[in-house]
């Protein structure tokens, strides 16, 4: 049961890169970009193919960081100067790397067994789970800092409100541009860290990674909320992690079938949206509730005070 | 603080559910005793298998049920003294990692991984235990094995391509139908075991001077398209185990008749379907024999480090005579007389 768990929480941090990614075109860019499908196996097969050729992991890893910033350069290349629909050229960015995915490995799995896992040498499980969160945690700052940067700012604004920020000599094409291809090389380099993981690179395993993205953030926007980027990244991690979790415990309920698991990652970011709103709803009642009895009260008070 | 207490309530629910499921599993771990000791003191042992599967498909769903049914015929029947762990990762390879981590962390006698992706994610994670793999096309090339005569470490299994077969049949097309010259592959060059099957066959093909000529899908949906982009190019079909191509097989199948070009393809179900011939063995007889290397396993005490990993060896030439005549092919007593079992193996 233990070791499961630890399993999911690595496969959600590994997996956070990725969701960090998604939120920045999400809610950041309000941008709905589906190129992650896509960039997440280019990251996996790159990473894949240097390491099976002999690269060191920074290498494998800091190129597949580059090889999803440029595709989602692609994608913002198509929107913004090409004009396509923001979705669209998503989804032709996402077709189109099926296929240099495919050039890449030059087949479709390369497998990476026999190669040392990332951080494997490290012993007990438990320190090894909190040297990869410490990573990940950099990461997360570095981007945290970023967005406090002029450049940072102007890119919020950018998905904020575009007519403003272009009023004030800002760029929101290149803006949009520098996001997206950042949004997708964080992605990347998370697919590369699972390839590295999982010891196995596959042309099919970015399918449905957009929804796993989309669902940890907004699990973690739940739970955390997002009123500072301090604390909208940390939420993508943390959603992420129990994302997996769910996953993990899912798998161990007897009575629920494999076929299941699309079920439940719907059921959860149902809930996950549902209870927010909920919640504000149940408050305002209450609220409705204290305000009518205070007049209530104050009413009946100022009655039996005229009857003199 | 509010957020904090929503978000302990949700995991505690969560934690309790997971409980009710793990105390079922609980039940069925025996201390592991010595296996050794043959038939006569196994009845109170009860053995644990987990087996993680990649997704739902005929030539998967078969390879199982041999397994099965192996352990059965050797009196482990499961509800008695066998406890079966089933898992399946709908084609998701986020999934299929989770599933291997789950089955790393638990105590098992056994673990099977049926097809490539799931046979490689649990060898990423299951170091202790006797690993099997069945429906691989390739083992040394996914890195499961590096000599598939003495494997080593915890792993062996069953690969479920006999290199003879597609040799024998491409020798089969270019022996009994002298009048090919190039051959249609419709091939989703997503799937590793397709690749590597149509890298075997165009080296088979070469030696009798015919060419193969193929047609990429990356979707079912794109099967028929591409059959019929063939259509005047070729002399004859040919498909392999590519999963997305068998599942969309019915439109090669229309295709073929409505312009007569005799179809050949790698597994028996898709010429009872009506495809004309192919070289091959039931599923469920490959998932018999690795779970005949399970029995070894579990009850003879052997080690999958001495065990060398089998290639389907009830190989056979099998004709549709029926679909014959749709591709207006006469079934000479030549072609008739390489089938090794006419009972079997001649579908009327």
């Amino acid at each position: 049961m233990l070791d499961s768990m630890y399993g999911a929480v690595e496969l959600g941090l590994l997996y956070s890169l990725m969701a960090l990614g998604v939120y920045i075109t999400f809610r950041i860019l309000d941008f709905p970009d589906l190129t992650v499908d896509g960039s997440f196996a280019t990251g996996g097969a790159v990473a894949a193919v240097l390491l099976s050729n002999g690269y060191s992991l920074w290498i494998a890893l800091i190129t597949a960081f580059l090889a999803g910033s440029a595709a989602g350069l692609c994608t913002g290349l198509l929107h913004t100067k090409g004009k396509i629909n923001g979705l669209l050229s998503g989804i032709l960015m996402m077709i189109a790397l099926h296929s240099i995915n495919l050039r890449i490995m030059g087949k479709p799995n390369t497998s990476l067994l026999g190669l040392e896992p990332l951080f494997s040498s490290i012993s007990p499980i438990w320190l090894k789970l909190i040297v990869v969160a410490i990573c990940i945690l950099f990461i997360k700052f570095l981007l945290d800092m970023f967005f406090r940067t002029d450049l940072g700012l102007a890119l919020r604004a950018t998905g904020d409100n575009p007519r403003m920020i272009r009023s004030f000599g800002a760029n929101t094409d290149n803006t949009k541009m520098l996001g997206i291809s950042l949004s997708n090389g964080l992605v990347a380099l998370s697919g590369g860290l699972i390839a590295q993981q999982s010891s196995y690179a596959d042309i099919s395993m970015g399918v449905g990674i957009i929804v796993i993205g989309l669902a940890s953030v907004i699990i973690g926007e739940a739970i955390l909320g997002a009123r500072t980027i301090f604390m909208a990244t940390l939420a993508a991690v943390l959603g992420s992690i129990i994302y997996r979790i769910v996953v993990a415990l899912a798998l161990r309920v007897e009575w629920l079938e494999a076929s299941d698991l699309k079920l439940i990652t719907a059921l959860l970011v149902i809930v996950a949206l549902v209870l927010p709103s909920a919640r504000r709803s149940m408050k305002q009642k209450s609220m409705a509730r204290k305000r009518s009895a205070q007049l209530a009260a104050e009413a009946s008070k100022t009655s039996t005070g005229g009857a003199r | 603080m509010k957020k904090l207490t929503w978000l302990m309530l949700v995991l505690s629910a969560v934690l309790i559910v997971a409980g009710c499921g793990s105390k079922a599993n609980e039940k069925g771990n025996t201390d592991s005793g010595n296996a050794g000791g043959g038939a006569g003191n196994a009845e109170k042992k009860t053995y644990k298998i987990a087996i993680s599967q990649i997704v739902e498909h005929p030539s998967l769903d078969a390879t199982r049920e041999g397994f099965l049914a192996a352990l059965k015929d050797a009196g482990l029947t499961e509800g008695d003294n066998l406890k079966v762990d089933y898992n399946n990762a709908q084609d998701d390879s986020t999934n299929n990692l989770s599933i291997a981590q789950k089955i790393a962390g638990e105590k098992n006698d056994l673990v099977l991984g049926i097809a490539t992706p799931s046979a490689v994610a649990l060898a990423s994670n299951v170091k202790d235990t006797p690993l099997l793999f069945a429906a691989v096309t390739d083992p040394v090339d996914a890195k499961l094995v590096t000599n598939v005569d003495a494997p080593g470490g915890n792993i062996s299994g069953a690969s479920d391509t006999n290199p003879e077969a597609i040799v024998k049949l491409m020798d089969f097309i270019a022996g009994s139908f002298p009048n090919v010259k190039n051959v249609g592959i419709v091939i989703n060059e997503g799937e590793p075991n397709a690749v590597i099957m149509a890298k075997k066959a165009e080296e088979a093909l070469a030696k009798h001077d015919i060419k193969l000529v193929k047609a990429a899908i990356t979707n079912t949906s794109e099967v028929k398209q591409a059959a019929e982009s063939l259509v005047g190019r070729v002399d004859a079909f040919y498909i392999t185990l590519d999963n997305k191509v068998v599942s969309g097989v019915d439109a090669i199948l229309k295709v073929a008749k409505d312009k007569k070009i005799p179809f050949f393809s790698s597994d028996r179900d898709t010429v009872e379907k009506g495809a004309f011939a192919t070289v091959g063995f039931k599923y469920y007889d490959h998932g018999y024999q690795v779970g005949q290397m399970a029995v070894d396993i579990l009850k003879n005490g052997k080690k999958p480090a001495e065990m060398k990993v089998t290639v389907p060896d009830k190989l056979d030439l099998i004709l549709n005579l029926k679909a014959a005549a749709d591709y207006g092919i006469e079934v000479t007593d030549e072609m008739k007389g390489q089938v090794k079992d006419p009972e079997q193996n001649l579908i009327q």
